[in-house]
């Protein structure tokens, strides 16, 4: 018999690089052997610890439809398709280079441009980290990442690279903002260490906390990577969901243009992808946009190892070139982000007292639980979070597995689901807390500040109608892309 | 001044190092001074090594034969006098099956008229991969090998190419430092696919003209022991077969003395059968996959397969590639990689549709065997008319050419010299030997079916003048 041991696998493969064993995942494996559906399993978990954006399908389909030339299966659209599953050239279709170069610009208000010629194609986000890791960190490197950050950052920067990372710590303090203080910390400490750091990287907007960075940090933060020569990489795979004007959205590509800022571009690398701002995670689309040469055609090469799908380019660059599309589609899936997002963060707040970190952005809220731990302890936060599992059946992500720093935080997803589910989410959470006096008691203790949409509601009853009229209030400005409202000169 | 402005360029990092020096000059002449430039260079930022490696393998003329195509390619309207490619291994000559099957099942159109399913499709991202599609391959990879194989739906692994799955599989099976063991010659691809990120490295398995390039167990034995004299641990053997560039199967024997090396040797075996589909006579293949079910997969936990539908298909632009392996850890690791390198969800679902019509599928394997092998004998009798002989192939897309009587000297030098005379003058791209580590000068991968019957003729034609030329110089 044979007998195949271990060694005969590479140290990789027998690592826990994956990251698999992270409780991010347990959440997932629960809501598989138990999903919730509307008929067939209503008493079933729901999927709250998914950051898809499944709000506005419709749109995209009534384009598809009216767009057979798309697709090269239909016969509209077969002609082209010879000419299309032959093309492999790891340059990508240019129509789809400038498609998405325009989209990019287009989400960022059109206030930079983006060259489509520097455009890099990856297997998704995910492909684009691991492969920004290798162009730019040996192994035994290390990136600094402030937390919480994503948790599958862990393998995509770390596995197959040999790349180390190190966190920098954010506390609820300030609303988990990252603090030049607490980067040049964590860099001293690599120093100390003997640890080579060879870049910062940013998600901004941030999973999970929701927010975006402004504008001075982040000019701090491009300053503190031109003195120190080292990279900076932002992953800006939530641009579009950016669903307030104020705080407005920031690009790093808007901050290397500024007058007031010195910055070497050679450091500056953006990871982009259309999983989260389209709703097409299984297209695969990731995206490389570096401002410096070298990596970008190293980048390229590298391409070959996961290029997008020909057929998905093809479609992409017609659906994205059609720009009356994307500006109906951009406009209204902020819309409906608002309208689901502040729907949920008050009425968990009305309802239950459970405040949610202030947000202008993502496709979750950065619940706090914290007044529920017994102590504040992470085997508390694990408890608590099996409890909200098999109790109240929703899987949401613990804090800890994206290495926040304090326990009690939790990641609730509002965008992978429709309005039925959502209200019955949040009647599970009511009911739940209603049947537990002490926890009911815990939450009453909290002492809130107003946010400054509240304003007097029947607790119970929240019409979407108007949940729309309250939202459209907190987000009028000259320079968001969202519908003007009569209401807005009322209220204003 | 002079001096302040000399300070603001030299600071500057707006302009490159080229820039500065020319800025500088013109300073030098307006102010009539002696200026030596005092440029201080902004420290570049470190990239890794392997970013700065050339391990890419780009520069290889391999693929400045392909720019050269580029430059001038060839269109017998407009450019009849165009370069020729035929150094690219596509398969074209099957297209019209594809494109009569889309027209007559526009259903396998995600987002197409009616759109039905688009939500989910799109938002799929599951790395086991769509179970229709995964289904759809296993049995396909079946039909490919006239049902003497059975491959399990859930042995099936998916990635963005088969560029991919030979990276993967090598991130598995190798560290750092360690060497995998590669017949020569060899797809000048593996330099970069199991190399560059990896850390890998390849000992060649040296093969050679006396016995039509087959495997040997001396050679095996030998490349084993060259390794470790050079202090690498072997952690397998990668074979192609069909072979690429020989366009040859592996013989039954030859498959048998390999699983005895390995298993002797403790290391694995990977089979990279991405031209299975492109074999003239069905009967003439033989996977690994039989060898194991003769063996009653006794020694399988340490074979993969690598596929793909590039080249039997022709669908080289939609990244379908899959690793098939016996081991099941290998199996579940190189799932959860592949999450690197996934297979649009829109392009499974085209795929599953197509390959599940078993009638579609059928007729497709034989007529594009039929239409391949038809090219090859029009090739190699053309050639042969020209006074070239090819070594005997049953396979693939191309043939192996043997010009070494026509070596000026039989060295590496020699054979790019011709390959040069070949490509601006012949106007034709084929790829050298030595891009494909071959041990002997002077043989040539040509590629014949991605171009049309006329362009064959054509590229035919030219080496009949070529020939017949050099006849003529070599008589006067």
């Amino acid at each position: 018999m044979f007998r195949l041991s271990c060694k005969l696998l590479s140290k990789v493969a027998t690592s826990d690089g994956h990251g698999e064993n992270s409780p991010y995942f347990d959440g997932w494996k629960a809501y598989e052997s138990d999903p919730y559906h509307p008929i067939n399993n209503p008493e079933g978990v729901i999927q709250m610890g998914l950051a898809e954006n499944q709000l506005c399908f419709d749109v995209i389909q009534n384009w598809l439809m009216n767009n057979p030339k798309a697709s090269i299966c239909t016969p509209e659209g077969v002609d082209a398709f010879k000419e299309i599953a032959i093309f492999q050239d790891y340059h990508g279709l240019s129509e789809f280079r400038e498609a998405v170069a325009k989209f990019m610009a287009k989400v960022r208000g059109n206030n930079v441009k983006f060259d489509p010629d520097r455009i890099v194609m990856s297997g998704g986000a995910t492909g684009a980290h691991e492969m920004i890791a290798f162009c730019l960190a040996d192994p035994g490197d290390a990136f600094l990442v402030p937390t919480p950050y994503y948790p599958a950052f862990d393998r995509d920067l770390k596995w197959r690279t040999g790349v180390q990372i190190i966190p920098v710590v954010c506390k609820s303090s300030n609303n988990f903002k990252v603090t030049r203080e607490a980067i040049e910390g964590a860099y001293k400490g690599a120093e100390e260490a003997n640890i080579r750091v060879q870049g910062l990287l940013i998600t901004n907007p941030s999973n999970p906390l929701g927010t975006t960075l402004d504008r001075e940090t982040l000019k701090s933060l491009v300053r503190f990577v031109n003195e120190k020569n080292i990279h900076l990489v932002c992953d800006e795979i939530y641009a579009a969901t950016v669903f307030m004007s104020e705080p407005n959205y920031v690009s790093v590509a808007e901050i290397i243009e500024e007058e007031d800022i010195e910055c070497n571009p050679d450091l500056i690398h953006i990871v982009y992808s259309l999983s989260k701002d389209m709703g097409f995670p299984g297209f695969r689309v990731g995206i490389v946009y570096s401002y410096n040469d070298r990596v970008m055609n190293c980048a390229r090469k590298m391409s070959s190892f996961g290029l997008v799908s020909s057929q998905t380019q093809h479609m992409i660059a017609s659906m994205l070139s059609d720009e009356e599309f994307v500006d109906k589609f951009i406009t209204e899936s902020k819309t409906r982000l608002a309208v689901r997002q502040q729907y949920f963060s008050m009425g968990l707040y009305d309802q239950v007292g459970i405040r949610c970190l202030k947000s202008n952005a993502g496709l979750f809220v950065w619940m706090d639980l914290r007044k529920l731990l017994k102590e504040q302890t992470f085997e508390d936060e694990m408890a608590l979070w099996k409890v909200i599992i098999d109790e109240v059946r929703l899987n949401v992500s613990p804090g800890s597995s994206f290495h926040c720093s304090e326990p009690g935080w939790f990641r609730v997803c509002f965008a992978n689901m429709d309005d039925k589910a959502m209200e019955l989410a949040l009647t599970r959470i009511r009911n739940f807390v209603l049947k537990n006096k002490d926890i009911a008691l815990s939450l009453k203790k909290q002492c809130w500040h107003s946010s400054n949409l509240r304003l007097n509601l029947s607790s119970r009853n929240l019409s979407s109608r108007r949940m729309e009229e309250i939202m459209l209030v907190g987000m009028m400005s000259p320079h968001s892309p969202l519908p003007q409202s009569p209401l807005l000169q009322a209220r204003t | 001044s002079p001096s302040s402005s000399l300070s603001l360029i030299s600071h500057t990092q707006q302009l490159s190092l080229e820039e500065k020096v020319s800025f500088i000059k013109l300073l030098a002449r307006q102010y009539t001074v002696n200026i030596m430039p005092i440029v201080i260079e902004q420290p570049t930022v470190g990239l890794s090594k392997v970013a700065l490696s050339k391990t890419h393998g780009e520069d290889s003329p391999y693929f400045a034969g392909w720019k050269a195509y580029d430059e001038n390619p060839y269109d017998n309207t407009n450019n009849p006098s165009g370069v020729i490619q035929m150094g690219l291994a596509e398969n074209q000559v099957s297209f019209d099956l594809l494109e009569d099957y889309l027209e007559q099942h526009s259903e396998a159109s995600s987002g197409g008229k009616g759109a039905p399913g688009f939500r989910e499709i799109a938002l799929f991202q599951d790395y086991h991969g769509l179970k229709s599609f995964r289904h759809a391959m296993a049995t396909f990879m079946e039909q490919i090998r006239g049902g003497r194989a059975k491959f399990d739906p859930h042995r099936i692994v998916l990635t963005a190419g088969a560029t991919a799955a030979n990276e993967l599989l090598t991130f598995i099976l190798a560290d750092p430092g360690d060497a995998l063991l590669v017949p020569t010659p060899y797809y000048p691809g593996f330099d970069r696919d199991l190399r560059w990120r990896t850390g890998v490295k390849i000992v060649p398995i040296q093969c050679d003209s006396s016995n039509n390039f087959q495997i040997t167990p001396q050679a095996l034995e030998a490349a084993y022991q060259n390794a470790e004299t050079m202090n690498m641990k072997v952690r397998g053997v990668l074979i192609t077969n069909p072979s690429n560039p020989l366009g040859a199967t592996i013989q039954r024997s030859v498959l048998e003395e390999l699983l005895d090396f390995v298993t002797r040797k403790n290391i694995h075996l990977v089979s990279d059968e991405i031209y299975s589909g492109s074999v003239f006579s069905s009967s003439e293949f033989i996977s690994i996959a039989e060898i194991l079910e003769a063996h009653d997969y006794k020694k399988s936990e340490r074979v993969h397969i690598v596929y793909s539908l590039s080249k039997d298909l022709g669908l080289p632009g939609f990244r379908v590639g899959t690793i098939y392996s016996y081991n099941d850890k290998v199996v579940t690791t190189a799932r959860r990689m592949s999450s690197f390198t996934l297979i649009s969800s829109q392009t499974q679902h085209l795929l599953a549709s197509m390959l599940s019509n078993q009638k579609f599928t059928e007729n497709y394997i034989k007529t594009n065997r039929e239409r391949l092998r038809k090219r090859y004998e029009m090739i190699i009798g053309g050639l042969r008319s020209a006074g070239i002989e090819c070594l005997k192939g049953n396979a693939g897309l191309f043939c192996w050419m043997n010009l070494s009587p026509l070596l000026d000297e039989p060295t590496r030098e020699g054979e790019l010299a011709l390959w040069n005379s070949m490509l601006h003058e012949v106007k034709l791209n084929i790829s050298p030997g030595s891009s494909c580590h071959c041990s002997e000068p002077g043989w040539f991968r040509v590629c014949f079916a991605n171009i049309g019957e006329k362009t064959l003729e054509v590229a035919l034609k030219r080496i009949h003048n070529f020939m017949a030329q050099r006849g003529k110089e070599i008589r006067t």
